[in-house]
């Protein structure tokens, strides 16, 4: 089959859907494995939404957990698609550019999680429209929140729509046409940075939390979202290198360990300069990284977590930069795994809980995630995973055809 | 669930006769019964056997716009609505209040550390006339009894459960310091919490989304959140309320002390400053040059929380 009989756009959904959702017994297994999380997540939810909050482990003084952590952090991931489009769309590097649409495939999985983290998040869900300008009431420029729905949602639709096009094209037998979506790639690369920053300042502009209240947490988030997300991004690559008959280039791989070294040296570098700052000259201020990695009044049930993450954040690190030349799959997938928890640690539970410990009135409780939370933010990560499969799929298909016609053209 | 049980509103046989008589009313009963559904959707609760009329007004309810927006006209529409639906839902006769603040009135308040002994009066005033969640014994006051040699509610005891006076230690409440530059309101982002002309912060809990932003925003920890569905002894509710202020609140939203709206719009003074046995609280309107307060903050040494924060909160702390 050289030619694609189908045209039109509803050829295009359903053809997508089908290479998306067919597979083999491996492949059933693992959707049936997301689709039981993904029900244990909305049953989970169905609770909260009866009870309220209170089913979860929150409190007044620890006042976002487990949701807020792991949106802060697939903030993150999302962002460093661009550690991809960068050099692949303006630098025109060839091997990146075949592996970029992966990347925001990554991307957009990753902001869908995000929504859902900050929904699920809500008192009142069923509310939300009271935040829709025009309907509702924004309160924009004044509320960073604000700032923040906006940067996501752009983002969003910039990353969908792109690939999307692009695809479509692709789909056609035709190549797309640059200057339709170029100017919307440079719109990306600057939005990725300002997604992360102005999540950042959500946290950094609250002199109310000294913890967070920090100059160095916008550039802190950037340099662990550049080395966490591509290392997400590799798993998914040698994933599709396990699992399929596509070929992924191993110069790939080299490009983004490099990326990932120099990010993750970077993060490191700025993580002990705040070590530094909160304990050489002890203040006041410095009660919560003192929670955080030593415990406060006999309360410590963050300090076996941050001293994991700094473990496996300077493993993964170590692991990356020396890697030896001629490294296996595994080898990457141990740097990355180890890497990506330690940061996903770090910077989620490490970075939003003691923000809130001690309390502005002195006082230290522990946060633990009730077994609701857990199952919702499990759902959450499953459906992730889902739309990142799902999207992936009809992409690398549709890819793959589209070479197999240049080359009975060309 | 003692005072939120959902009882069957008190349907009368007219009403359901009417509704059946004609065609056109048919049909009218039947799209407030759509409503009612959704209503009940969006309500979020398990709706049951709600009558027509509750679901009507839970829907009318749910489309209601900030109450910053709205006229005198929809102010009082949705205090009647209220009123009602309180009727309905728990047989209770409220009285809600949408007064608007006075003219050329600033509320400000002092606490004289040198007199309060830490009986904490106040907070159960507070917690009577403010209609807060037993359950979880919500208070928005609390007292910190701190050792002598310092000055700073952080390093208090927060807790404390036995008898007061204790020799040698003193006692400093804390609340919203109805601060006028407040964080907490240039946090939010649906606008569902603002400063009242005559100072007070307060809350729109039908507007509020509970994103919980302005919590994290508050460096004086002056908010709460309701993590679950509130719940007052129905013969304990304070049945006069206020939009703003006392009345009562619904799971998922945000409450905070409102310097009792529902009394000191009235003239009266809120309920913390009227229960104090020994005198320690003093509120006034800091534009009327003869109040106590304005006595207060010229007479005594005054000093603020936080004041690097440059939250300029109306709250001030003096000595005798
Ligand atoms: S004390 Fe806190 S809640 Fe009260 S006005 Fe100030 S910032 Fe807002
Ligand atoms: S919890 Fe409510 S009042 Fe507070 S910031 Fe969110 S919407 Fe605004």
């Amino acid at each position: 089959m050289t030619t694609n009989p189908h045209t039109g756009f509803i050829a295009f959904v359903s053809d997508c859907a089908r290479w998306a959702l067919s597979g083999g017994t491996g492949f059933k297994i693992y959707l049936a494995a997301l689709f039981s999380l993904m029900g244990a997540g909305a049953f989970a939810y169905s609770q909260q939404f009866q009870t309220g909050l209170i089913a979860t482990g929150m409190s007044n003084i620890v006042s976002w957990g487990l949701y807020i952590s792991n949106f802060t952090f697939f903030v993150g991931v999302a962002a460093a698609a661009v550690m991809l489009i960068l050099p692949a769309y303006i630098l025109k590097d060839k091997d990146l550019h075949k592996v970029v649409i992966i990347g925001e495939g990554v991307a957009v999985g990753a902001l869908i999680m995000c929504l859902m983290f900050i929904t699920a998040d809500m008192g009142g869900p069923l509310k939300v429209w009271h935040m829709i300008p025009g309907i509702g009431l924004f309160n924009w420029p004044s509320s960073i929140l604000t700032w923040d729905m906006i940067v996501l949602n752009g983002y969003l639709a910039l990353n969908a729509i792109v690939p999307l096009y692009i695809l479509y094209c692709n789909y056609h037998n035709r190549p797309p046409v640059d200057w339709k979506y170029r100017p919307f790639v440079f719109l990306s690369i600057f939005w990725a940075v300002s997604i992360h920053m102005v999540t950042a300042f959500l946290y950094e502009g609250l002199p109310a939390r000294p913890f967070w209240n920090n100059p160095l947490l916008g550039p802190r988030f950037l340099a662990s979202a550049f080395a966490a997300g591509p290392a997400v991004i590799m798993l998914v690559l040698i994933a599709i290198k396990q699992n399929t008959d596509h070929v992924v280039d191993t110069k790939i791989f080299s490009k983004l360990q490099r990326i990932i070294v120099v990010s993750a040296v970077i993060n490191l570098v700025m993580l002990f300069s705040e070590v530094f700052k909160e304990f050489y000259a002890f203040t006041h201020h410095s009660l919560s990284a003192q929670y955080l990695f030593f415990g406060l009044d006999g309360h410590s049930s963050l300090v076996p977590w941050i001293w994991t993450a700094i473990s496996l954040n300077i493993l993964g690190t170590l692991l990356f930069a020396f890697a030896p030349s001629k490294w296996s799959p595994r080898y990457l997938m141990v740097a990355a795994i180890s890497l990506f928890s330690g940061i996903w640690i770090e910077k989620g539970f490490g970075l939003i809980i003691p923000g809130f410990v001690p309390s502005p009135m002195g006082e230290v409780v522990d946060y633990v995630p009730s077994s609701v939370e857990i199952l919702i933010t499990l759902g959450v990560l499953a459906t992730g995973a889902f739309v990142v499969t799902m999207l992936i799929r009809p992409a690398l298909a549709i890819d793959k055809q589209y070479k197999k016609y240049q080359e009975t053209v060309g | 669930m003692t005072v939120r049980e959902k009882k069957e509103g008190p349907m009368k046989t007219e009403d359901i006769l009417d509704t059946k008589s004609t065609r056109r009313d048919f049909m009218k009963s039947l799209s407030i019964t759509a409503a009612a559904g959704s209503a009940g959707l969006v309500t979020g609760g398990c709706v049951g056997k709600g009558s027509t009329e509750e679901m009507g007004l839970k829907w009318e309810e749910y489309f209601k716009k900030n109450y910053r927006l709205m006229t005198q006209q929809e102010k009082d529409d949705t205090v009647t609505r209220l009123e009602r639906l309180a009727k309905i839902q728990h047989d209770l006769d409220i009285q809600v209040s949408d007064q608007e603040p006075r003219e050329q009135v600033l509320f400000g308040y002092a606490f004289n550390i040198s007199r309060c002994k830490g009986y904490m009066d106040c907070v159960e005033a507070c917690v009577q006339e403010n209609n807060l969640d037993r359950n979880s014994k919500t208070q928005y006051i609390r007292i910190f009894e701190l050792n002598p040699g310092q000055l700073d509610p952080t390093s208090g005891d927060g807790k404390y459960h036995h008898e007061v006076p204790v020799e040698d230690k003193f006692y400093m409440g804390v609340q919203c310091f109805h601060c006028e530059n407040a964080p907490c309101i240039k946090a939010c982002p649906t606008k569902a919490t603002w400063r009242e002309p005559d100072g007070i912060v307060v809350v729109d809990y039908d507007w509020c989304i509970g994103c919980r932003y302005c919590m994290a925003a508050c460096p004086y920890w002056g908010r709460r959140f309701n993590w679950g569905q509130p719940e007052v002894p129905k013969e304990e509710i304070n049945l006069k309320q206020h939009y703003l202020g006392n009345r009562l609140r619904m799971k998922g939203v945000m409450e905070k002390c409102t310097f009792c709206i529902q009394r000191t719009r009235q003239g009266k003074l809120p309920a913390c400053a009227d229960a104090c046995p020994t005198g320690s609280r003093v509120f006034g309107n800091l534009l009327d040059p003869n109040s106590e307060i304005r006595f207060v903050l010229k007479n005594k040494k005054v000093f603020r929380f936080k004041e690097e924060l440059g939250t300029d909160p109306k709250f001030w702390y003096f000595m005798d």
